[in-house]
């Protein structure tokens, strides 16, 4: 396939969906099934084209190009708005106006299948799990919008579009997690997620027209070209540092990032398939993904910000995951983690790793909530059964043995966490050794403080290992610790088992090394090299002699400047892109990484089957009591169980007096100008009520009189002829035949 | 002997109509002003049977008075009813005394 092909796929894939939105929302009701097979049979078809860009852009020549980080990246743009005047940019001249386009690369190929996959999966576990629901069309519907908007951020080659996209993620996540918005709760925790997210968007919007401002263009080749080319925004590293940050910030809020973390614990109110969809695969991997495509331009300042937020996240979230009891909070727990985990390595400039971990815990992740939701359906099913409506459907104290009673969603949810916990032969294991490599070889080139980086991560590799294998156990081992409900408990029907069975398959080694001990040899690792920083020397300084500065970097690269230009295909320019050097301080970077692949592989493993051994030792074995533990720990377990007092905190700190400040303002407001406006409204009708009551008095009035007056007067005239005698009136009749003979004679 | 033609029909039907409307004009006792407003409806009875017979228009004179016949039966019927009602209410039946709606 040529590259033209490919982004006319590219575009029929971001458009399915919302074809699949505006279809269900408009005849939902009426289509056969109300549209759950229609929404599912496109999505499956967006999958296969999606497969089909995949391997159409692996067998494109191997370029600069199709890695997407170079300066002349396979793309299509549109002319937008053209403001009709120029602005200049570092001596040069240009035209100020707005594009919006769409890009390919190995990076958008992937995370195309990522998506529509998951979608698509998350689209056939709904038929089952949404089953009976009485906004079931609708349901697909906000499926296909969140579906869209999140192939939206996906393809585009631009902030603009990036950030357009970025906020109709966040509108159809507050749609979806608060689909059940009859009950208090979710509607809370969609307007928490929603706020939540527009702080993090507020700096990144910041960031992007820092950007802006000083190139006057919003696309990703355009910018690097500046940066490569040495052009600082406002001519300082600190404005270039601070724009990265800032567009982080976009990545802390929808990724869930320390400290805008909480709304994602709290949006598992929705939905499960939406926990499945929007908060392990698609929408918290927004964040990387768009730490990812401006991996490029992140100075080492931002970078060292990044990756001290990903190591607090994976932190923080792991220790709170570890004392929660609800099925579904843990794993909302450990998204957080790996996310922290994923935007860690992204930070340490493992990119490979990051985008690695990224796809591998779409599938895993899925898979755990798919497998929760089918627990949870279980379990709400037999609390049915038994009249049951307190007992909490997601606690799994409630639960236990239910690997009798449910033997596909147990198997899946063993190989998940078996992925998660980073035990070889399964995906987990790749990526996350990948990044612990990467976190290694950062905290021994920059040493002092950096080290704290890896030691968190072997740490929190080992939580991960006990807090995921205690969910099992108490889940799908031992004895039901509620017969009555167990009794009604049994498997999912097919259209559940089908998606978790998949997404289970796909956690295995197999589909990205074929090596289960060695990340880097597989076709991921080897397809996806760092692209090379555009930063040069701002970049990271390693402590470790080899960064002789690169002064020879920033070649020419300003070509992608013509503007107007509909379409720059990379095949014709690739040689151009290659602009961009090799960084010193990242190739040693590379070098330290591959050194440290071992040492880390053999500690994380060791840290993953201790964990597991603890977990089983303490709640098969029953060798250590968790009560005690607790209760002896009592200040540090309440501190955890209480998820650190964040949600506290903010309530007394942002929330109270934010909404103390906002009320008062409102206050204001509605005193001087609302009211004032009603008060103004109300003078100006007694005035024209005034107006026209004389108008009626004396117009209107003297009208109906005046007819009135003439009627009577008329009457009065009349009223000589009515006699009252037959007679007469015979006499009149007669008269007036005789009259009318002579006039018709 | 003459023969009877169409003018000596008309000319009874004529006499006939004024006959009526002098009862009409004259009489103060509504029986008798009826009976005048038979004879008007008579009077055109005979003109149109007369037509009928003499202008060749076959039967559409004959169905005409039939129609006129019963519609004055019909007339009468409720035209005497009224006046049964007139003469309970204020005892008389002469017109000119029931003058109520007079100002």
């Amino acid at each position: 396939m040529t590259a033209d092909t490919l982004l006319t796929l590219v575009l029929i894939i971001l458009f399915m969906p919302l074809f699949s939105f505006a279809l269900l929302l408009g005849f939902g009701k009426r289509l056969p099934r109300k549209g759950d097979a229609i929404a599912t049979g496109l999505m499956f078809l967006n999958l296969g084209l999606a497969l089909a860009v995949l391997f159409g852009v692996y067998a494109l020549p191997d370029t600069p190009a199709i890695h997407g980080f170079a300066l002349t990246p396979i793309q299509m743009n549109f002319q937008w708005i053209d403001f009709h005047t120029t602005i200049s940019v570092f001596g040069n001249t240009i035209p100020l106006q707005i594009e919006l386009g769409i890009m390919i690369d190995r990076l958008v190929a992937i995370m195309l299948v990522v998506v529509t996959l998951i979608t698509a999966l998350v689209h056939l576990f709904s038929i089952g799990y949404m089953h009976g629901d009485p906004k079931y069309h609708r349901f697909f519907a906000y499926l296909g919008i969140f579906a869209f908007s999140m192939l939206g951020i996906v393809i585009t080659n631009n902030l603009l579009m990036m950030y357009a996209a970025w906020e109709l993620v966040g509108l159809s996540s507050y749609l979806l997690i608060g689909f059940w918005y009859e009950k208090p709760r979710p509607g809370y925790a969609a307007t928490k997620a929603f706020l939540m997210n527009r702080v993090g968007d507020i700096g990144m919007w910041t960031g992007i027209m820092i950007l802006f401002t000083s190139y006057g263009t919003f696309r990703f080749d355009q910018i690097f070209a500046h940066i490569a080319a040495g052009h600082l925004p406002f001519g300082s590293e600190a404005w270039l540092t601070a724009a990265g940050i800032l567009i982080f910030m976009g990545a802390i809020g929808k990724s869930a990032q320390f400290p805008l973390h909480t709304w994602l614990p709290d949006a598992m109110e929705g939905p499960t398939p939406v926990s499945a969809l929007i908060h392990a695969a698609t929408m918290v991997a927004a964040g990387v993904y768009l730490v990812a495509r401006t991996f490029p331009m992140m100075s080492g300042g931002a970078l060292i910000v990044i990756a001290s937020i990903g190591t607090i996240t994976a932190f923080v979230a792991a220790t709170i995951a570890i004392v929660q009891n609800d099925i579904k909070k843990v794993l909302a727990y450990s998204t957080v983690s790996q996310l922290g985990y994923m935007v860690l390595a992204l930070g340490v400039g493992a990119f490979t790793a990051g985008f690695f971990h990224l796809v591998t815990h779409a599938m895993f992740k899925a898979c755990l909530f798919l497998g929760s939701g089918s627990v949870i359906h279980a379990m709400h099913h037999g609390l049915h059964k038994i009249h049951d409506h307190d007992t909490d459907p997601q606690d799994v104290r409630n639960m236990g043995g239910l690997a009798k009673k449910m033997p596909v969603t147990f198997a899946t949810f063993l190989i998940a966490t078996l992925a998660i916990s980073g035990v070889p032969l399964f995906s987990g294991f790749l990526s996350k050794d990948e990044i612990l490599a990467g976190a290694w070889a950062f905290g021994g080139l920059r040493g002092e403080l950096a080290v704290i980086v890896p030691w968190v991560g072997f740490f929190v590799a080992a939580l991960t290992a006990f807090y995921m294998f205690r969910v099992v156990i108490l889940t799908f081992f031992g004895e039901s610790k509620r017969p009555d409900i167990f009794e009604h408990v049994h498997e999912s029907p097919m259209t559940m088992k089908i998606p978790i069975i998949v997404l289970a398959t796909l956690s295995i080694f197999i589909f990205f090394s074929f090596n289960p001990f060695s990340g880097p040899s597989g076709w991921f690792v080897k397809s996806l090299p760092a692209p090379a920083t555009v930063t040069g020397e701002h970049w990271y300084q390693f402590a470790h002699g080899e960064q002789a500065h690169g002064e020879a970097t920033h070649a020419e690269g300003m070509h992608g400047e013509s503007a107007g230009e509909e379409s720059t295909h990379g095949e014709s320019t690739a040689d151009e892109a290659v602009a961009v050097t090799a960084n010193p301080a990242q190739e040693a970077f590379e070098h330290a990484v591959h050194e440290s692949h071992i040492p880390a592989m053999i500690t994380s493993l060791l840290l993953a089957l201790s964990g597991i051994a603890l977990a089983f030792a303490v709640y098969r074995r029953k060798m250590i009591d968790p009560d005690k533990v607790a209760e002896k720990t009592g200040p540090l377990y309440r501190f955890l169980l209480n998820k650190w007092y964040f949600d506290e905190i903010y309530e007394l700190w942002v929330v109270v007096p934010g909404v103390h400040l906002i009320s008062r303002m409102m206050r204001w407001i509605d005193t001087n100008i609302v009211d004032g406006a009603v008060n103004g409204v109300a003078s100006i009708t007694t005035w024209q009520s005034r107006i026209s009551g004389l108008f009626d008095k004396w117009v209107v009035d003297g009208a109906v009189n005046g007819a009135a007056y003439v009627v009577g007067f008329f009457g009065i005239l009349f009223r000589k002829t009515q006699t009252g005698k037959i007679q007469a009136y015979i006499a009149f009749l007669l008269a007036g035949v005789v009259v009318l003979f002579y006039v018709f004679r | 002997m003459m023969e009877i033609g169409l003018p000596h029909y008309l000319v009874v039907s004529a006499v006939l109509f004024c006959l009526g409307i002098l009862a009409l004009a004259t009489r103060r006792n509504a029986v008798l002003m009826l009976m005048g407003i038979e004879f008007i409806l008579n009077s055109a009875n005979l003109n149109l049977l007369a037509f009928s017979r003499y202008q060749g228009l076959n039967l559409e004179g004959h169905v005409f008075a039939l129609f006129v016949i019963i519609l004055a039966a019909a007339e009468a019927a409720v035209a005497l009813a009224i006046v049964l009602h007139v003469y309970r209410m204020n005892n008389t039946v002469d017109a000119d005394r029931i003058a109520s709606l007079k100002e």
